[in-house]
């Protein structure tokens, strides 16, 4: 009995207006560290206590702020910096689509936060224990008595001094309470054994609930009736066109965008007469033309067009594009070739953009060119 | 608290206070009757402005008293004489809406025949939107909050003669069905007298908008004259720190209120990017009306949030009492902002403006000061809810 520490002493009472007086008279004795316990929230205690507002305001008003910094940060790196994607015609960097993101985010950071701080740093988590807990007095408290707790540790705290006191401000019992002395040597880890088996068990409830109604539940009837709407299903007859396809055709003559129809088809000759290479050969259109070629042209051609294939006779060599046909060919002509193919040759329409076929037939004039200089290159 | 029934009695305002409401009502009246001589289109769309500002000012309070026995509210019955005095104002206020629906040609694309003629929006719309259909319109809205107006109110003052709680019960359910009427005649004349000076334009939510900042100012008319009272000892010391503290947080949250739902049009609209809805927006961010757009970014939302967000600052009068005068202004700006773009391409503030003004404070002041010379006590003092009130902590 003499070993264990003092922790407070504490009364009870059985009406709130006594219990008000009892909190005014303690203040005007400079009691400093007590504490009051009521069943119900009772208005005006604080003011009686003279407390002042809790600081706890300002954790979630930084984490709140943090909050929408953050999903605004978040928001302009996906969109501007690390995934540009246009969502509805609208620009990259798009505040009004950001805010209610923002708002969301505020509102859940800081009330998370808030309770974290609460349990981690103001009531020390996972410290779950108080001298107060599991007394008598608590007891009495929790149900129907309003309590007032005087801590040992107050400057004017004189045990018979404050148990007088008490009996004075007309308090129905009066409790001594003591530190447990078992409980203040075992310090609570975080990685307790119970703890981490609770924290387990738990994600794998979770995890299992979830797993169950995403990928199970989602797919049962009734659950599944999203998956049976009333629209057109691709690959699918449908009873909307008579002829039961839900795939329509396009209009006849409909035109791709940036894809014009070629309208040489089988005719070479009209080509060279009448295509124009409608690009300039710049430094950008050659290094196109230069990419495109060894990439599509060079297992055949060879690297610098002299027909020595890299297919070590898989298909048979094609002829050198340094021959006297090839170099006065115009360039309408090549182009020709390149599209609709020659010979063994595939035509390479479906691979190569109008654009990149053009830039590859100015690089193929710069390799001819490399071989068979014009006088004025050498000079 | 034993306080003597003697103490509640009304105190006379002061000849000053007199003086400068009847003054201002006559320098306003003074002006606005210049202002018609010099631009009677411009003074007309003001007038409707102020007048939508007395409607917000009165049918907000109804609204409040309303909500006070709906929830059972217990830290509001002492303000609730307060509360009455505003609400008596509807009758006046219909008699200034008389002035609109003579005029309606100078505010109303849609009364224009020839217009509607060649419109072919304007012919859909035109079933609803005719002047025989909006007269009625408009006697409807005054006749619901005028007959709920005078029984609750009768009520009210009845229970201070004869004590009788079952004026409170009869109130309750009066409350009760008078808010769905409310919901509804309100949100029609948001839409009839703001949102039809555009009646090319749509947007579903504009009623809950105008809901949103009538309550704001019903809610800064009562914050301001309830502290003005207090400091001036017409309440006595019956007000504490904790009755000004719920004045103050529900000004702060229907500040987040309209916020949410002035943000809400906005978004929708933005994102839609439907032209019939857009050309409304993109003509108050041009041609210098961008200036009242960020007026109201600004000022009616975000310097009344940071004003507010503090527990401190919504108990501390002072600053109650600037925001309550400042949120009422920019209730003022909101209306101005929802109706004169709508009639001038570019931006218009001047004299006239100024004038409007003038005369609003004026009537209110002058319709304050003869609300309040009719009536006994500053409280309710046969409200069974008054000890309540009066013992009110938070």
């Amino acid at each position: 009995m003499e070993n264990k520490p003092l922790y407070s002493v504490a009364a009870t009472f059985n009406d709130v207006n006594k219990t008000l007086a009892a909190v005014q008279k303690i203040n005007e004795a400079g009691y400093k560290n007590y504490d009051v316990h009521t069943p119900y929230p009772v208005h005006g205690l604080p003011h009686a206590m003279r407390l002042k507002s809790s600081k706890l305001g300002w954790v979630t008003l930084i984490f709140g702020f943090s909050g929408a910094l953050f999903a605004f940060l978040f928001m302009y790196w996906v969109n501007v910096i690390d995934y540009p994607l246009i969502v509805g015609g609208k620009p990259f960097y798009q505040l009004p689509a950001y805010i209610p993101v923002m708002f969301e985010v505020t509102v859940l950071s800081a009330a998370v936060f808030t309770v974290v701080w609460m349990l981690f740093i103001i009531f020390k988590f996972p410290n779950n224990s108080h001298p107060l807990i599991d007394t008598e007095y608590m007891k009495r408290v929790s149900v129907d008595r309003f309590g007032i707790s005087i801590q040992a540790n107050d400057d004017l705290f004189e045990l018979n001094k404050v148990k007088e006191f008490f009996k004075n401000l007309g308090a129905e019992e009066v409790f001594e309470i003591y530190y447990k002395i078992d409980e203040l040597k075992d310090k609570p880890k975080i990685f307790d054994k119970k703890f981490i088996s609770f924290l387990a068990l738990t994600s794998i409830v979770v995890s299992a609930i979830t797993y169950f109604v995403l990928n199970q539940l989602l797919f049962m009837s009734p659950f599944n009736w999203m998956h049976e709407q009333f629209r057109l299903n691709p690959q699918k007859a449908t009873t909307v066109f008579k002829d039961g396809f839900g795939m329509r055709n396009p209009v006849e003559g409909t035109v791709a965008r940036g894809y014009l129809p070629y309208p040489f088809k089988g005719k070479p000759a009209d080509a060279e007469m009448k295509l124009v290479n409608p690009l300039i050969p710049t430094k950008q259109v050659l290094e196109l033309g230069k990419e495109k070629y060894l990439t599509f042209c060079s297992p055949c051609h060879g690297n610098f067009g002299f027909g020595d294939s890299r297919l070590r006779g898989q298909f048979p060599n094609p002829p050198t594009l340094h021959s006297d046909r090839l170099r006065n060919m115009k360039d309408g002509g090549l182009f020709h070739i390149i599209t609709e193919g020659q010979n063994v040759m595939p035509g390479y329409a479906s691979q190569l953009t109008t654009d990149e076929r053009w830039a590859i037939v100015h690089y193929i004039r710069v390799l001819q060119r490399s071989v068979n200089p014009k006088e004025s290159d050498l000079r | 608290m034993s306080q003597d029934i003697q103490t509640f009695e009304a105190k006379p305002l002061s000849a000053r206070f007199k003086q400068i409401a009847f003054g201002l009502l006559f320098l306003g009246l003074g002006l606005s009757v210049l202002a018609f001589l010099v631009d009677s289109h411009r003074a007309l769309a003001n007038y409707n402005v102020i007048f939508a500002l007395l409607v917000s000012v009165s049918v907000g309070n109804l609204f409040l008293f309303a909500i006070e026995y709906l929830s059972g509210a217990v830290w509001s019955t002492v303000m609730r004489r307060v509360n009455e005095i505003f609400i008596t104002f509807i009758p006046v206020v219909f008699v200034m809406g008389l002035f609109v629906l003579f005029n309606t040609h100078s505010i109303f694309h849609w009364s224009h025949e020839e217009a509607v003629k060649t419109d072919k929006l304007l012919q859909w719309k035109s079933p609803y939107l005719n002047e025989t259909f909006f007269t009625i319109r408009y006697l409807v809205y005054f006749l619901v909050w005028g007959i709920f107006a005078f029984f609750m109110t009768k009520n009210s003052l009845k229970q201070d003669e004869s004590k009788e709680q079952l004026l409170t019960y009869k109130n309750s359910k009066l409350s009760a069905a008078f808010i769905p009427f409310f919901a509804i005649t309100l949100t029609f004349y948001s839409i009839d007298f703001l949102m039809s000076t555009e009646p090319h334009w749509y947007s579903t939510i504009f009623g809950v908008y105008y809901f949103s900042g009538t309550v704001l100012a019903a809610l800064s008319v009562l914050t301001l004259a309830i502290i003005l009272l207090h400091e001036k000892g017409y309440f006595g010391n019956i007000l504490r720190r904790d009755h000004f503290y719920n004045l103050g947080a529900l000004l702060f949250a229907f500040v987040n209120f309209w916020a949410y739902i002035a943000f809400s049009q906005f978004l929708l609209i933005w994102y839609a990017n439907l032209p019939e809805e857009t050309f409304w927006m993109i003509h108050r961010w041009e041609k210098g009306w961008e200036i009242f757009s960020f007026i109201l970014i600004f000022g009616h939302f975000l310097i009344p949030y940071f004003s507010l967000l503090s527990q401190q600052s919504k108990s501390n009068l002072s600053r109650l009492k600037f925001m309550a005068t400042w949120i009422l202004i920019m209730h003022y700006v909101d209306l101005y902002w929802l109706v004169m773009p709508s009639l001038y391409k570019e931006i218009v503030f001047g004299w006239i403006e100024i004038s409007f003004i003038i005369l609003a404070v004026g009537i209110m002041l002058v319709l304050f000061l003869w609300r309040y010379n009719k009536i006994k006590n500053i409280v309710p003092i046969g409200d069974p809810k008054l000890k309540r009130s009066l013992e009110f902590h938070l």
